[in-house]
């Protein structure tokens, strides 16, 4: 079928299966899903300005239904929410303007893309090593990682010196379980999630869950509902943004999002069956196969 | 209080069917009525274009919500 705004040929069922797919991902692991999404758009023949902005509103969507099941479940700091939105919105803002500088320079697509491998390949072997890491402290402390929803972090030490910045002001998170950390910690790991979110496209939450979660110390459960509900604002931001500038294609996002939406109930349902360090195991093959989609995408000749 | 894995996937089945009709309605709907006066809008007022694809992929994500819960409620047989 043709969408004649971005002027691609696209089957609107595969959009449709594809928004399933990227919507349980995003129920489950909190993320918006365009490290898979975005690739899978540029695989199939949309230009990536195109690609970026409407992954962008087809998440502000997906992301609406995922926070109402995860504020459910008691996962969402609105506080540390509230603070990340100053730094996301700032962030985004510079990476739409990296997005405007490169279209025309024409070299949109071979910088976009490449930063996305190099991004995407980095988060997976990160994330896979420090999952397995925290499962076999876990072992060795004799718990059942599998049933157990208590929270093990491989990088415990790192997120407890990053809350040790004494930075005015400081704040106390209850929902996450933190005593004080300075509010320019989260605005700086907002800033860059934000950055991404603008120049990669989606809402970056394959940046900004785990660095609540390695870096701030925010337990798995809550950075996912948390981050969930802070890409609600930042990526509708972001896309208002994008659709002025011409990046969005509503009508392929419509569709994506009628698969996302049910894809997003199942994802946010499942989160109760499995602990923190499986959730974060099972996440980590998930970007390398976006960088791996995006290396296709450049490399077929569709884009020119 | 946690469902058994079986009765989630049921019940989850039961909705995606009942979804999948109801999606299907829509695609048709949506891309036959809208597709020319978005594209019209993307072209010539895209100040416009860009508050109303946010209000569409808003009320869209709503409206679905509000139909998944209603599935939901009926693949239960009524329960909460």
């Amino acid at each position: 079928m043709f969408f004649p705004i971005s002027g691609v040929h696209i089957n609107p069922f595969l959009l449709g299966i594809l928004g399933f797919v990227i919507g349980v991902l995003a129920g489950f692991f909190g993320v918006g899903g365009s490290f898979l999404s975005g690739p899978s758009l540029f695989a199939l023949g949309m230009p990536y300005n195109f690609v970026v902005g409407t992954d962008l509103i087809h998440i502000v969507g997906k992301s609406i239904v995922a926070a109402r099941q995860h504020r459910t479940l008691g996962n969402i700091d609105l506080k540390l929410a509230g603070v990340m939105v100053i730094g996301t919105i700032v962030g985004s803002e510079t990476g739409v303007q990296a997005i405007e500088g490169l279209k025309r320079s024409g070299e949109v697509n071979l910088v976009v893309g490449l930063t996305a491998i190099i991004i995407f390949t980095a988060i997976s072997l990160f994330a896979g090593w420090e999952s397995w890491q925290a499962l076999r402290q876990s072992r060795r402390a004799g718990a059942n990682p599998s049933g157990s929803r208590r929270d093990v972090l491989a990088f415990d030490k790192v997120a407890k010196a990053f809350q040790g910045f004494a930075w005015a002001p400081r704040i106390r998170l209850d929902q996450s379980g933190i005593a004080a950390i300075s509010i320019w910690s989260i605005i700086l790991v907002s800033y860059v999630g934000g950055f991404f979110s603008g120049f990669l496209g989606g809402g970056a939450g394959y940046i900004r869950m785990p660095a609540m979660v390695y870096l701030l110390g925010v337990p798995t459960h809550v950075a996912v509902g948390t981050d969930l509900f802070e890409i609600i604002i930042s990526a509708g931001y972001g896309s208002i943004r994008h659709a002025m500038n011409g990046n969005v294609d509503i009508l392929v996002a419509l569709v994506m999002h009628t698969g996302a939406a049910v894809g997003a109930q199942l994802g946010a349902r499942l989160t109760q069956y499995f602990s923190g360090p499986w959730i974060r195991l099972a996440f980590a093959p998930l970007p390398l196969l976006g960088g791996i989609l995006i290396a296709v995408g450049l490399t077929t000749g569709h884009h020119h | 209080m946690k469902e058994s894995a079986q009765k989630v996937a049921r019940h989850f089945l039961i909705e995606l069917l009942m979804y999948a009709v109801l999606v299907s309605i829509y695609f048709a709907l949506v891309l036959r009525f809208l597709g020319s006066w978005l594209d019209w809008l993307f072209r010539d007022h895209r100040d416009y274009y860009a508050a109303v694809s946010i209000l569409i992929m808003l009320g869209q994500a709503v409206g679905l919500e509000r139909v998944l819960a209603l599935f939901s409620h009926i693949a239960r047989g009524g329960k909460k």
